[in-house]
């Protein structure tokens, strides 16, 4: 992965750039050992290394506006880090960066269930802001795979998803305001505890900015109170094409299912082994899951599995106590950590239209021959994203290079069918260099013309998003 | 102006030399340059499969004929845009792109989410004339920045949009409405916040004060709303009557395009404020009257004309926006509310990047 060359001169400053940081945090809070740093070298994308020049862990909006305006004014770029989970390298730093971490500031600051809203800091992680409302019987809704360790800053500069979205939305659908420090040092406050923006919907493109924009300190997030219950029915097919046909009718019948998750053989088997779910041994597995209460989530399961019955399925099971519902989605959602232990892998999350989901899956299959490396497929049936974990041997010299180009296939296919190249995890450094596959110069230039706005110097999150070429101009400016 | 195709749109724009006004179907009483360009030509769903729940229409599509396709797919648009008609006493077809710009949603948004959280994907013709395409006809998409939110209320601002794709919804099968009486606005606001509270997935919690009603729609499977609003009927009867509510299709339209104001004088403003603070807040104003929606979350003002609400408000949480007065109104105290400078140096900034020449609709938007 090419990344831009680090700046002598701001790596000539160094020890200068630490004493003037030393000015705006505790010397705790500053990381500048090579030997600590390096803690720092990547995220959940591992193939990428890099240590940065210094990290700093603020504890406050005060702190980053500090730290911010000063790798300003020294022209230090930023990477600012939520809890390094990301699995497209959206934190992977540069020699010559400044690491900023928001794991410090996780705090709640305040929880209203009157007008149904949470106010953290970004520090703190997905789960953890369901944990601060569980008493009540809240929870907020966006759920990505990893959102144990993931923190809301990251979510919001990805724009996350997770399995509920079909219902619930992702993250942009669910966020309401936050509090910004800006590249220069400025604090921005956007939206708040009503709806809707007053002029240009800035969050919106905030959300999903990679961190490149500003740095989300502060998040008002929609709660919503947990419906009364929710039941998944496990589906077995022995052909992927009947599988994507049975999701298709189940959405136009008119039902709204909370999720759809579609597995192929090789995840199945994996993540049986992981999670001893009792998951059949077929072709495609389904797992639809409905909420409500008990006789809601009767009718809504009795629709479903009519319909499922129309397509001859291998096996069709209803869960029958919450036990069992729970190792049905611990199988699923270890499905990552399942497929690691098969093998190194790399996992991407293009996403398609439903009607592709059959010649996408068959072109995948025929690539992988093609490339000699297995793949598997998992992934939200109900809104076409597609989670292919591609196997490889990071220590068999050429695997990885190999695995790359074949998961630059699938992307592609991904966009010629009419979807794009990532649904959830965010560009970052991984499908820079396919944007221009999915968007011509004139589209990309919109975007960056945002970024200008917000970022003149573009110091923050450096050589991620956009491909290098594309953004040469204005990084070197 | 109106142009048939979006290349002979860009072609337009790049050789303009004074603002226009960007114009779909002209329903939603904006004001701007005499010099036009429509958009009604730009006409046609591309795409709409049912089983995606995903359609993409030309910006000038009749909003009527997306309805009508959707419904005979027993889909619908569910941020349920209202109508801006008889409120602004305005003619013409509503289109799907100036839903979009204007990012119109109605009384289920506070359950489901607005006109931009159902919005995929857009195209537009920039103040240069150059076509741009964000997101896509995927519902999920974070492949570099999210301009298709940027677009969704920006009222032409940013660009002409040539065509949008929207997420549907299956339309419910039923729907039922329980009206509570409530003597003031604030006890209102608690029935409402305690239904949004409950489980039982209300997507429509109104108040008119004129009624003394505070009113809650429950939608679904048949069974399932009875279910819920049996639940409900439970768990509000400590805050007065409840009844349930027949005809409430008509009902929940009035409150959509704000029925109870039509045809008398004055200003109308609408206050975004936090549902809680709402009848707080709407007390500061001289109003001669308001319409609650949103839980409380948005309010509709009627005041006597040239009022300056926004003084009268003084500090809250939200902002109000002027829609209906005279042009030497709304041109003193502006239809948006104002922003931060900080704030505010960004939407310049994002507006001289996109509309360079300052072509589009200028003084909407400050």
């Amino acid at each position: 992965m090419e990344m831009p060359k680090p700046s002598p001169d701001v790596l000539s400053r160094k020890n200068a750039v630490v004493a003037r940081l030393s000015s705006v945090l505790p010397m705790d809070a500053i990381i500048h050992d090579p030997a600590e740093t390096r803690a720092y070298e990547c995220d959940a994308l591992t193939a990428y290394k890099c240590p940065p020049m210094l990290a700093v862990l603020p504890s406050s909006t005060q702190e980053v506006s500090g730290v911010l305006r000063i790798c300003h004014e020294e022209g230090v770029p930023v990477v600012p880090r939520g809890a390094g989970t990301s699995l497209a390298g959206g934190a992977l730093p540069t020699a010559d960066c400044v690491i900023l971490g928001v794991a410090r500031m996780n705090d709640v600051l305040e929880v209203d269930y009157d007008n149904r809203f949470i106010r953290v800091q970004t520090g703190r992680t997905n789960l953890s802001v369901t944990g601060a409302v569980e008493e009540e019987e809240f929870f907020y809704a966006p759920d990505p795979s990893s959102q144990l360790a993931c923190a809301i800053a990251g979510n919001i500069a990805m724009n996350s998803g997770g399995a509920h979205c079909l219902k619930y939305g992702v993250t942009t659908n669910n966020l309401m305001g936050v509090t910004m420090v800006m590249m220069d040092g400025n604090v921005v406050e956007i939206g708040g505890a009503h709806l809707d923006a007053p002029g240009l919907d800035l969050l919106g493109v905030i959300c999903g900015s990679e961190g490149q924009l500003g740095v989300v300190t502060e998040a008002t997030l929609r709660i919503l109170r947990k419906p009364e219950g929710a039941r998944p029915v496990l589906m077995g097919f022995d052909d992927n094409e009947v599988a994507g046909q049975c999701v298709s009718d189940i959405i136009k019948s008119g039902i709204l299912p909370v999720a759809i998750e579609f597995m192929d053989t090789l995840c199945i088997k994996a993540c049986e082994n992981f999670a001893h779910a009792g998951y059949p041994d077929c072709h495609a597995l389904l797992i639809v899951e409905v909420e409500g209460s008990e006789a809601e989530i009767d009718y809504q399961l009795s629709k479903i599995i009519e319909i499922a019955k129309r397509h001859n399925p291998v096996e069709l099971r209803e869960s029958q106590s919450a036990e069992e519902s729970a190792k049905i989605w611990l199988g699923r959602k270890s499905a990552f950590g399942a497929m690691g232990q098969l093998n190194d892998y790399m996992c991407l999350d293009g996403t398609i239209p439903v009607s592709a989901l059959p010649t996408v899956l068959r072109r995948i299959g025929e690539l992988s021959e093609e490339f000699g490396l297995p793949v598997g497929n998992v992934f939200h049936a109900g809104d076409g994203n597609m989670h292919p974990l591609i196997l490889f041997d990071a220590n068999k010299p050429g695997d990885l290079e190999k695995c790359e180009a074949f998961g630059a296939e699938i992307l592609k296919l991904c966009v010629d069918e009419g979807g794009c190249l990532t649904g959830e995890h965010g560009v970052g450094i991984e499908k820079r260099d396919l944007m221009s596959h999915q968007y011509a110069p004139a589209d990309l230039e919109a975007q960056m013309a945002v970024k200008d706005v917000f970022d003149p110097k573009w110091l923050l999150n450096p050589a991620k998003v956009f491909p290098l070429d594309v953004s040469e101009t204005r990084r070197d400016a | 102006m109106k142009p048939e195709t979006e290349s002979e749109l860009a072609d337009l724009v790049a050789g303009l030399k004074d603002p226009v006004c960007i114009v779909g179907g002209g329903t939603r009483g904006i004001s701007g340059p005499e010099a036009r360009i429509e958009t009604g030509a730009l006409h046609g769903i591309s795409l709409y499969e049912p089983g995606a729940l995903t359609l993409v229409a030309k910006a000038g599509t009749p909003l009527a004929e997306v309805e009508a396709a959707l419904d005979a797919e027993g889909q619908q648009l569910a941020f349920e845009p209202m109508d801006h008609r008889r409120l602004l006493d305005t003619r013409g077809e509503p289109t799907i792109g100036g839903v979009v710009a204007a990012n119109i949603s109605g009384p289920r948004r506070i359950q489901v989410g607005a006109c931009r959280d159902f919005l995929l994907g857009v195209r537009f013709v920039d103040g240069r004339g150059q076509v741009v395409k964000n997101g896509g006809r995927v519902m999920k998409n974070v492949t570099g920045y999210d301009l298709v939110k940027l677009m969704s209320g920006s009222w032409g601002t940013l660009g002409v949009l040539t065509e949008v794709s929207l997420k549907v919804l299956p339309k419910p099968e039923s729907m039922a409405t329980l009206s509570v009486d409530a003597q003031d606005a604030s006890s209102a606001v608690q029935v409402l916040s305690t239904a949004l509270k409950s489980p039982f997935e209300v997507t429509g919690a109104a108040y008119d004060p004129v009624g003394k009603k505070a009113m809650l729609r429950v939608e679904g499977f048949a069974d399932s709303v009875a279910y819920r609003i049996h639940r409900l009927t439970a768990e509000l009867a400590g805050f007065g009557e409840v009844t349930e509510e027949e005809d409430a299709a008509a009902l929940w339209t009035g409150i959509r395009d704000v029925h109870p104001f039509r045809g008398q004088d004055g200003d109308i403003w609408r206050l975004s404020v936090k549902p809680g603070d709402a009848a707080e807040v709407t007390a500061r104003v001289e109003a001669n009257q308001t319409l609650f929606d949103w839980g409380g979350g948005l309010v509709w003002l009627r005041v006597p004309n040239g009022t300056d609400v926004r003084a009268q408000l003084g500090e809250f949480s939200g902002h109000a926006t002027l829609v209906r007065s005279d042009i030497a109104t709304i041109m003193r105290l502006g239809r948006f509310q104002p922003e931060p400078a900080a704030v505010s140096a960004l939407t310049k900034g994002l507006r001289t990047k996109f509309d360079p020449h300052g072509l589009f609709n200028p003084g909407m938007m400050g």
